[in-house]
């Protein structure tokens, strides 16, 4: 085993971000899909903070970028978790499938 | 062998690793929710791995006090105990496992062909000292005007979550 560097930042960003996909595409509940999601932005934040400091330690531009998504996901997951609980009110479901409602 | 750091560091990965694949494939839902949640702490972790202090300390505030609480929160509110998820369908899980294999593949074999050049310029310590004044400066490396929009969009958010949540009156349902 190596020393740990970027390229192993990497690879756990990249996989956590294909297994926020995976999940994504496989749940069918609203809620563990809002799950899937944060797990895909936080390797986003992980794949910033280390291009920060292997590539760019004179700048923090990565670091004020993954402060930004971090107050933008604590914004989508409130309101997504508000949307939730009133689809949840309205139909007693929160399957992806009861949400197709919303397009009418 | 291994240093204490490169020890720490493979910890911290597979725990990251193994709770995120845990949160996605188990079938109870609040156990998935406690599973993200210790994912969120790998994650901080590694932050703290790579000593950058603050965003580990601003991960675990917002994620990890914030976000997971509401998320068990509304699982209370809106799932029956004891319930199961219903199992994803083989041929969508197969697909699904099939994209993202490729996916996954196709991303590695790019980080790993790419050669990264790291910039010149002396190191800037990440102290919250030195991201504040670098974050709030108005020159033109400044992050003042993304700063205030963020100010207005979790404003926005603040009022649409409870114009959302409330409830509607009885002669308009």
């Amino acid at each position: 085993m190596m020393e740990p560097g970027l390229y192993h930042i990497l690879f756990i960003s990249a996989a956590l971000f294909f297994i926020g996909i995976y999940g994504f595409f496989t749940r069918r509940n609203l809620i563990t899909m809002l799950m899937s999601t944060e797990l895909i932005l936080n390797s986003v934040n992980l794949n910033f903070i280390a291009f920060n400091k292997y590539l760019w330690p004179g700048k923090m531009d990565g670091l004020f970028f993954t402060v930004f998504v971090i107050a933008i996901a604590a914004a989508e997951a409130a309101v997504g978790i508000a949307i939730i609980i009133n689809l949840y009110r309205s139909h007693q479901s929160i399957d992806v499938a009861s949400a197709e409602d919303l397009k009418y | 062998m291994m240093s204490g750091s490169t020890i720490l560091f493979y910890l911290l990965a597979a725990l990251t690793l193994a709770c995120g694949l845990l949160s996605v494939t188990t079938r109870h839902i609040f156990r998935a929710a406690i599973y993200v949640l210790f994912a969120l702490i790998g994650i901080a972790g590694l932050y703290f791995w790579m000593e950058y202090e603050f965003i580990a300390a601003v991960q675990i505030v917002v994620y990890v006090g914030g976000i997971i609480v509401l998320i068990i929160f509304s699982i209370f509110l809106t799932q029956q105990a004891g319930e199961k998820l219903a199992k994803p369908a083989l041929n969508r899980q197969l697909f699904s496992a099939l994209a993202v294999f490729c996916g996954f593949a196709l991303t590695l074999l790019q980080v790993f062909q790419h050669e990264f050049k790291a910039g010149a310029e002396p190191a800037l310590a990440p102290t919250v000292a030195n991201i504040g004044n670098n974050m709030l400066n108005i020159s033109d490396s400044g992050y003042a005007l993304p700063f205030e929009v963020i100010s207005m969009l979790l404003l926005a958010a603040l009022v649409g979550c409870i114009v959302i949540a409330l409830r509607s009156k009885p002669e308009t349902k």
